[in-house]
Parts: C-alpha cells; structure tokens; sequence
C-alpha cells in the first residue's frame, strides 16, 4: 500500500444523509473508482455505487469528486495531494436514490422528447449513400458515453429545478446538432424545435459542459453554437428569411 | 435548507456574520444588500457558505443530495472570473476615460483605433477617413461630442455579443454560474430567452459591422508606412503597433462562431460544396484558438490607443527604422 487517504464520502437518501470521514489503504496507480470499492468491501459493506466497465467507456461512476463532476473510474487518486481530503458525493442535479446513486430518469425523458431521424420517402432502407466529410461532424457527438456529467454541471437545470420541464441540457443539444447536421434527415423544424421545445435559448454558453466531458466532445463551439446560429437563421436573422422566402432555399427551414 | 451561525464560521467580521445570517433568514433582500455576503462566497468552501435563501432551489433541491455548501470545490475556481472582472473593468474604464477624452489620437500618419474611421467634422486635421464626414459638430451639455462616440458602439456591440465573451462576463459579472459546479447566486434564470439578452441573437451582424471596421484599420495600418509629412516608404514603431492590432483583429474576427457558420457551418452537405467547406477547415482551425484571440485583439486595441496618445501628447517620440 503506497499511501493513506481520507475521504469523506456522502451516505444517505432522497430523504437526508451526509459526509461520513473514512481512512483507507490506497496503492500507486488505482483510480477513486478502486478506493470506493475497497471501502464497500472493508468498511461499508451497503455503501451503493453505479459502475460497470471500469474503463472510461460505459459512463455509469459519475459522480463528485472534490466538487467536479467526474467519472470515478478515470480519476487517479495521485492526482491529489498526500494531505488533501477526498470528498466523493453523488450528482447534484438529480435526485439521490442511494448514497453515490442518483435518479437519472430527467435524462431519459429528455431522450424521448428528441424527434427520431426521418430517412428520404424517395430513398429506400441500404440506398443511402453519404461522403465521410458529410457525416465526420456528426461523428464526434456519436463519442457520448451518456455519463451526464454534462447534464450535471449544466447551470441551468442544477441551479433551477424549475428550468428541467422546458430545457433538455447540453447531452440532448449535441444530438439536436448531430440530426440537423445529418445530410439525409428530412425533418424540416428541428432548429425551431431546437429552440422552442428543448430550451436551447437557455443556455448562455458557459462551458462547464465541455469542460467536464470525459470524451472531450467540444459540446458548446461544435454543437450548440452551431445550433445556436441555425436557429438565427430561422428565427432571428430578417435578411436569412427573406433570402428563403425569395429563393426557397433548401436546408434553411 | 438551514444556514444556521455554525455554517458562517468562517467569517472574520462578527457584524457581517450577523448581517449575512439575517438576510438570509429574510429571504429576500435586495442583490445590493446581499454584496457583502456575495463576496464573501467567492472565498466560500463547505464550511462557509453563502447566506443567501436558497432553499427549496437548485442543489439545494428536495430529493438532491442534503449538503450545505453551494460548492465543493478546493481548487481556485474563483481566480479566473475574478481576474476576468479585473482585466475587463479596467479595459471599460480606460475605453470610456479615451472615448470622451477627444483628443490626443492623431499624431500623422498613426491615428487610433478609437478614433478610426473620424467621421465627424471636428475630427482632427487630416484624420477624417476617405469616407468622408457623416457627422457634424454636436453639443451637448456645454461638451464637444467626441468623434469616438459615433462609432465605438459596433465594436462594442461585437465583442458584448461574441460567444466568447459572453461566457466570460456571464461568469465573471454575472455569476451565473461563477465557476463550473458551483452554485449561482440567482433565484430565476431565463437564459437568453427574453429582451434583452434576446439580442444577442443579433451577433452576425455585429460580426459584420466588425469586418468593416477592421477595413479601417487596415488601411490606417497600411497609411502608417508613411513618415509624418505623409511621404510614402516608411516604417515606424508605429507602423508595427498598427499592423499588429490589424493582424489581431482580423484573427479574432475570422476564429468568430459566426465566422464559421456563415462560412459553411450552416451547410449539411460539405461534399457539395467544397471551397466553403475548405473555408469552414480553416476558421474552425481559428476558432480553436479565439477565447486567446479574443484577448490579444482586446489588449492589442488597447495599447495601439495608448502608443497614438502618448506619440500625440509627445510624450514619446514615434522611432522610424527607415
């Protein structure tokens, strides 16, 4: 064992709970993830934690690490100082079901509320055909692990309840992006969607959830900019109207 | 959520615990009276946090997680908004004591940022852009209306609406939020759905009125490789504060998001259009870079005034290198 470390890990349920103090042995190399399971096997047998892949891959240990949403399986414990104090939470934009659990459910909703692709009438299943530089901006955003630390940080739904009914939240945007980008998708008012439905014009662009995606997705300057600008096109910019009215663009509306 | 004294320990000033303690137990006291109580929070850690009625809101939720501080944070995160306000307010407060001052912005041939294009006619002697003068002469209260008044407001408007920028001030004004993870000292929030930050849907044009003056400062750039009886095929200090600040300028403005759609971000199909998409490569290369851009072009404008009104007011001499 390389080192002692103390943690202070957040216990309890939708109802209370707090800060429990725990020591524990940790070796060179491992991860918040090895530490939290070695307390689970040694000290807090009930202790609930969401994992599977241990790989940075599937996305289910986030969770709060000294206050930064974070997965819990790609943050080395070195990283911190031989006298700091690890505090470990659950999300705090959801609710807890149990100790680091929390109730992801607000996500999936959101998930529903995103019209699905809609494929040419004209085109029939295995004729389309696309060019790599069409679909390669869309391809970042198919990166999202669905880890919803984005979600998390995002101050418009962790600092307002309120705003969950009328604001999907950063995840869902990329996806908006990733369709209204699609060369082949013929859904004609995703931008208006975009801004009307999903809450786009509540986001005032502030980063955090670039900031902390594990997958490095350039969330905010590739996907909601874009869709930000797009839905200037439809929606504020007077000139781009008219020039659609006149010339009945195509991919404008 | 309960804010008892305990959570306020942290506090030096025995009165202002107490004042901090009772605005929140209040509920709602006006942002101004809350100032004391807001700064402190700058410094806050889960020992002490903010005392200001949150309960029932955000991370302090029924069902979320039950803590009392409004962040976890150890690091700094207070250092970047904090020197972002520094920089910025000091920028505000100099552009403004420059915009009225009028005067001291033309020493032949470098003529400041500020001033340029000098548009009205109680510009300068030989000051006044190729466009002529659009304005007359305006009064008011007794003061000369300097030309700078007439024009500051388009770059102005570009750099408040730029995405940029606008994270850094809604972080570091407006606190909303101050830092990634922590919590924001606002009741309501409304994005930038209603007037005015509406307006800030108005960024192409902004960006498009920024490219014209960029215009003018190139061409101000180019006039500087003139000595100062306006001879041409010189060069001077000068010439490569201006040439500098032009350069700066035009890559703040081409790393624009704004750029980049109208260049070929708003297309589905790059495959069809290839020279846009080529365009779009390039100004998304910049774009990576224009939080840095951003910056350097705002400290460039800056100090090309400050050069043109210390070369004006002689109290440097504008060195020619031939």
């Amino acid at each position: 064992m390389a080192r002692t470390l103390k943690l202070r890990i957040w216990r309890g349920n939708d109802k209370d709970g707090g800060l429990q103090d725990v020591t524990v042995e940790a070796n060179n190399g491992e991860v918040v993830l090895d530490i939290i399971h070695r307390v689970q096997a040694t000290q807090m047998g009930d202790l609930a934690v969401r994992w599977n892949c241990k790989a940075g891959k599937c996305g289910s240990c986030s969770m709060e690490i000294n206050g930064k949403p974070r997965l819990a399986c790609m943050t080395q414990v070195s990283a911190y100082g031989e006298d700091e104090v690890i505090t470990i939470t659950p999300l705090r934009a959801f609710p807890v079901i149990k100790d680091l659990v929390t109730d992801l459910s607000f996500n999936y909703k959101k998930a529903m509320e995103v019209r699905a692709y809609e494929h040419p009438a004209d085109l029939a299943p295995g004729e389309a055909r696309m060019q790599q530089i069409d679909v390669e901006r869309s391809q970042e955003f198919r990166k999202c692990i669905e880890c919803f630390l984005c979600q998390d940080t995002c101050h418009v739904i962790r600092d307002h309840e309120e705003n969950k009914k009328s604001f999907a939240g950063p995840r869902f945007f990329i996806r908006l992006a990733e369709l209204d980008m699609h060369p082949l998708d013929t859904l004609r008012n995703r931008k208006q969607s975009a801004q009307e439905e999903h809450g786009l014009g509540m986001c005032n662009i502030t980063k955090c959830c670039t900031e902390v995606c594990p997958e490095h997705i350039r969330i905010t300057d590739n996907a909601i900019i874009p869709m930000k600008e797009r839905v200037v096109d439809v929606k504020y910019d007077p000139l781009r109207w008219l020039g659609s009215v006149i010339r009945k663009r195509e991919g404008i509306l | 959520m309960k804010t008892g004294k305990g959570n306020l320990r942290g506090f030096k000033s025995h009165a202002l615990r107490q004042f901090c303690a009772k605005s929140h137990s209040c509920g709602r006291f006006h942002l101004y009276k809350r100032a004391p109580c807001l700064a402190l929070n700058v410094l806050g850690h889960e020992t002490s946090p903010m005392a200001i009625d949150t309960s029932g809101n955000g991370v302090f939720s029924e069902g979320r997680a039950k803590l009392t501080a409004r962040t976890l944070r150890t690091d700094k995160w207070w250092l970047q908004p904090f020197i972002t306000v520094l920089v910025l307010f000091s920028f505000i407060v100099y552009a403004t004591f420059r915009a009225f001052e009028n005067g001291k912005y033309f020493a032949q041939p470098l003529i400041s940022p500020f001033y340029s294009p000098c548009l009205a006619s109680n510009c300068v002697k030989d000051s006044t852009s190729f466009v002529g003068t659009f304005f007359g002469t305006y009064h008011v209260l007794g003061m000369t209306v300097s030309p700078s008044l007439f024009i500051l407001i388009f770059p102005l408007a570009f750099r408040m609406t730029c995405y940029y920028y606008r994270k850094a001030y809604y972080r570091s004004f407006w606190m909303s939020p101050p830092a990634c993870a922590v919590a924001e000292p606002h009741t309501k929030y409304t994005g930038e759905t209603r007037a005015p930050l509406i307006l800030q849907n108005g960024h192409r044009y902004a960006f498009y009125a920024g490219l014209v003056f960029n215009v003018f400062l190139t061409i101000d750039a180019v006039g500087a490789f003139r000595n100062e009886k306006g001879q041409w095929g010189h060069m001077s200090i000068g010439t490569l504060v201006l040439l500098a600040n032009a350069t700066f300028l035009w890559l703040y403005s081409a790393s624009c998001h704004t750029c980049r759609h109208t260049v070929g971000g708003r297309l589905r199909n790059f495959s069809q259009h290839p020279i846009r998409y080529k365009l779009w490569t390039w100004v998304s290369i910049l774009n990576h870079k224009h939080q840095q851009f951003a910056w350097v072009s705002l400290f460039g404008v800056a100090l090309a005034d400050l050069y043109v009104r210390q070369v004006s007011g002689h109290s440097i001499r504008n060195l020619y290198f031939f």
